[in-house]
């Protein structure tokens, strides 16, 4: 091989090459684009400025820190600052006022139910579902059947406090388990679930159903089966049913009753956000 | 030409290249991996974080394994969304005793480093035997076998061993007593509640999979999902000292 020579122009393309050859195979040395060159050569010194302004390199005992002392947590933090004073702005009135006074003012009214369905759709779809119908031990919030009371303080207090939740003030109720043998005989256990369903003409009455009833179940449920509130005990005289209105499920109910749990929600959701969610699932249609 | 000749020379001696290859692709490292483990400021001072409870521990293992950090993160960033989403942006404290840690980079599903307390346990059954039948538009797999299948945690005292001596602060008691904590999780009238929670402060015992026949694996999962990013109380703690 001959040395110490220019390097060999390609006759082909007319380019020079880089001079190295692998098996009779030469690479041709296209230089870079100069745009290229020169948009590389502006963001290295783009980069020292950087360093200066903004939070860098590591150091032997902290880190540059940059002359504008920026904080990407601080900035989050301004910027959810900001956004909720906007927010407080533009609806903050609803907090000092009345839910009656709030229904009254069209669009702060509107701001809130649209706020609430958003924050539905974020933090309560995933139990109650995107339209709100519930599921198997999961309240449906459109109709009329209120374990905890649908008026707009009572459900403010249920997505607050939570139900059997960590919360001090939580809901809480805790049906008697009826274990078969133990505390009722099966047969007491069939009748009382046949008498709960007879209120809604889908279970057999028995004189046995209805005086077990009476004795065990009327403390909370009512006499007829109306429920009570402020014990947690369901309505059982309509067609609604949490965990199934079968003669099966209504028996398993009785003998092991099953206890759902809802999250407290004070410690997740601001202020504004509680507000706006009581007025959107109060208006879904059950409310009171 | 004294340059090329030193690139002939490194070209030419094996020896030679790959001490100059391991120089050259150790600078990234060295500038920005290094002082992580050496900055004061990599790891902020807060209260609360404690290492995991035997059966949060084992439950972390079975995610791990379930690869559930493949769709799922554990990372909130300082993004307004997320914030507004997720609750208040991950800290390095958190996840100090993770290894390895879940921060995951992949977001099929929402990010789970604050579904602590954020549903009941009987929705985490349901979701694991068919996330269909609470979330319709999930596309999660369904994980309904761990609720049949037993827990083995024959080894939880190894393993907590092993993690105090890669420098986790378990003591030798919360070594000795680990298996008698795990079992103390999953039952509120157990004997050793107290001690557990001694131990673990805000551990949460119950037992989450409504089976009081035996532990599942189920039982574990809940458990290390039910605490996730609740051991900071957020309200008392002070941002400002960690700004970066």
């Amino acid at each position: 091989m001959s040395e110490d020579k220019r390097p060999e122009r390609d006759d082909h393309t007319g380019v020079e090459t880089t001079g190295h050859e692998w098996d009779g195979i030469k690479e041709l040395n296209n230089p870079l684009p100069r745009w290229w060159v020169w948009s590389w050569l502006v963001s290295i010194v783009w980069s020292i400025g950087y360093w200066v302004v903004m939070p860098s390199w590591p150091l032997l005992t902290s880190y540059l820190e940059g002359t504008e002392n920026y904080s990407s947590r601080q900035a989050v933090l301004e910027e959810v600052a900001a956004i909720k004073e906007r927010r407080i702005q533009f609806g903050g009135k609803m907090l000092h006022i009345s839910y009656d006074e709030i229904r009254e003012d069209d669009t702060l009214y509107d701001f809130a139910t649209r706020g609430g369905k958003s924050a539905f759709g974020l933090h309560c779809a995933q139990c109650h579902g995107l339209g709100a119908t519930g599921a198997e031990g999961i309240a449906n919030l459109n109709d009329d059947d209120w374990i905890w009371g649908g008026s707009e303080d009572e459900i403010e207090a249920t997505i607050r406090y939570g139900v059997r939740s960590d919360h001090l003030d939580t809901h809480y109720s805790e049906m008697p388990a009826f274990t078969p043998d133990v505390m009722l005989s099966p047969e007491e256990i069939s009748a009382t679930a046949n008498y709960v369903l007879s209120f809604t003409n889908l279970g057999e009455y028995s004189e046995l159903g209805e005086n077990t009833f009476a004795d065990q179940c009327s403390f909370c449920h009512g006499e007829s089966g109306e429920g009570m509130r402020e014990v947690g005990a369901p309505k059982l005289n309509d067609a609604i049913w949490l965990y199934g209105g079968t003669l099966e499920l209504v028996t398993q109910q009785i003998a092991s009753p099953r206890h759902g749990v809802m999250p407290q929600w004070e410690n997740r959701l601001d202020e504004m956000t509680i507000k706006q969610l009581t007025l959107y699932v109060h208006s879904l249609g059950g409310g009171e | 030409m004294a340059k090329r000749s030193l690139q002939k020379t490194l070209e030419k001696n094996v020896f030679l290249l790959a001490v100059g290859t391991l120089l050259a692709i150790s600078v990234g490292g060295i500038v920005e991996v290094a002082p992580l483990f050496y900055l004061d400021s990599t790891i902020e001072e807060v209260e609360g974080v404690r290492p995991y409870s035997p059966l949060e521990l084992m439950g972390r293992e079975i995610y791990i394994r379930e690869g559930c950090y493949v769709c799922h993160s554990q990372q909130i960033r300082s993004l307004r969304d997320e914030v507004e989403r997720y609750g208040h942006y991950s800290l390095a404290a958190e996840s100090m005793y993770d290894r390895p840690f879940q921060w995951g980079s992949k977001r099929t599903g929402p990010d789970l480093a604050r579904v602590g307390g954020r549903y009941s346990d009987e929705w985490h059954v349901l979701h694991m035997r068919d996330p269909r039948s609470v979330v319709p538009e999930s596309v999660m797999p369904a994980y309904s076998w761990m609720e049949t299948t037993p827990l083995d945690y024959n080894m939880v005292s190894k393993y907590l061993e092993t993690l105090a001596t890669l420098g986790d602060p378990y003591s030798d008691e919360a070594i000795l007593m680990a298996f008698k904590d795990l079992e103390a999780q999953v039952d509120p009238d157990h004997e050793g509640v107290d001690a557990l929670m001694a131990r673990y402060p805000k551990a949460v015992v119950r037992n989450f999979d409504a089976n009081s026949e035996e532990i599942t694996e189920l039982d574990a999962l809940i458990a290390y999902l039910q605490m996730l990013g609740t051991l900071v109380d957020f309200n008392t703690y002070n941002n400002e000292n960690d700004f970066r």
